[in-house]
C-alpha cells in the first residue's frame, strides 16, 4: 500500500503536527502520528531540542479501491475512464465509461461481476473493516437494479391479489438483495430465499 | 495475458513469490498454467471454484479482444 510519510520538527509536538497537516493538506483524522522525540527546553524557556514527529497519511479506502481497479483494468488492456468514485458507509461505488465497455460487461454482466468479485477480494485481503465494492458501467447496473425493483413491486401486487407465493428466477446474491430491500417496507409482504447457489431464488409471499 | 493472471493470483495469495504462470501460445488459443503454493490453492480456487471461475471469465474477456481463446489451468 502506498503511504505518504513525512517527518516534521517544531517547537512543540502540536506545532509540528499542525505543520505536517498543512503540508499533507489533510485533516487530523486522515493521518497516523508517531512522536519520535519530545522537545526539551533549555534555560529561560528556550527550546533546546525541537519535537520530531512522523506523520503518515492513511490511504482512504476509495482511493485504494480505485488504484487497484486501475491496475486490473490496465492489465486487461481496456480503454476506459473512471467517471466517479462514491464512498458511502463501507461501500465504494465506481462508475466506468469508455470504448471497451461491452467487453467489460460481458454476457449478462458476467465479466463485470467477475471483475467486481475479484476486486472485492483483493481490496479486503488485508483490511479489518470490510469494504463492499460495486462496479458500474455507464449505469448498466443502476438500470438493471431499477428494472428489478419494478419487477419485484409488480410481483408483490400479484401476490397480494392472488394470495399465492411467487418464486422468482435464480438470481445472484446482489440481485436478491435488491428484491429483499425494495419489499422490506411492505407490511403485507415477506421475502426469503430458497435453494442453493447458483440456483438460489427469492420467494415473495404474504405475511401471515 | 500472462501478466493479468499473475497479477490477480499474486494479489490473492499469501505467498506471492510462489506464484508462477506459464504461457503456451498457439495460433488461435492460449493456455495459461497457474501454479501457487499448496496452502494458497484455496485462495485461487474458492468455494465451489468461484474464484477460479472469475479468473477464467476475466481472462476470456481479455483474450476476446485479441480474437483468441484462452484456457486457464490451475496446477498442483
Amino acid at each position: 500500500m502506498e503511504v505518504q510519510t513525512i517527518e516534521k520538527r517544531g517547537k512543540s509536538v502540536d506545532e509540528a503536527i499542525k505543520a505536517a497537516l498543512d503540508e499533507l493538506n489533510c485533516e487530523i483524522d486522515d493521518v497516523v502520528i508517531e512522536v519520535i522525540e519530545e522537545p526539551t527546553k533549555g534555560l529561560l524557556g528556550l527550546v533546546k531540542k525541537p519535537a520530531v514527529i512522523k506523520v503518515s497519511r492513511r490511504e482512504k479506502p476509495e482511493e485504494d479501491v480505485r488504484r487497484m481497479l486501475e491496475d486490473l483494468l490496465n492489465k486487461m488492456k481496456l480503454e476506459y475512464r473512471i467517471n466517479n468514485v462514491e464512498w458511502d458507509e463501507g461501500k465504494v461505488r465506481i462508475n466506468i465509461t469508455g470504448k471497451d465497455m461491452g467487453l467489460l460487461i460481458g454476457r449478462k454482466g458476467e465479466t463485470l461481476n467477475a471483475v467486481q468479485f475479484i476486486l472485492g477480494l483483493i481490496v479486503n485481503r488485508n483490511r479489518e473493516e470490510k469494504v463492499r465494492v460495486v462496479l458500474d458501467v455507464e449505469d448498466y447496473r443502476k438500470k438493471r437494479e431499477e428494472s428489478l425493483e419494478a419487477l419485484a413491486l409488480r410481483l408483490s401486487d400479484k401476490v397480494k391479489k392472488t394470495r399465492r407465493n411467487v418464486v422468482m428466477r435464480p438470481m445472484s446474491s446482489q440481485e436478491r438483495r435488491v428484491v429483499h430491500t425494495i419489499l422490506q417496507g411492505d407490511p403485507q409482504i415477506t421475502t426469503y430465499s430458497l435453494g442453493d447457489e447458483p440456483n438460489r431464488k427469492v420467494v415473495i409471499s404474504l405475511k401471515k | 495475458m500472462k501478466d493479468l493472471v499473475e497479477f490477480i493470483a499474486r494479489s490473492l495469495v499469501d505467498d506471492p513469490d510462489a506464484v508462477d504462470v506459464t504461457e503456451i501460445e498457439g495460433e488461435r488459443s492460449i493456455i495459461l498454467e497457474l501454479r501457487v503454493a499448496p496452502d494458497d490453492m484455496g485462495k485461487v480456487i474458492g468455494k465451489q471454484g468461484k474464484i477460479a471461475k472469475a479468473i477464467r471469465t476475466i481472462t476470456k474477456a481479455t483474450a476476446a479482444k485479441e480474437g483468441k481463446r484462452v484456457v486457464v489451468e490451475i496446477l498442483k
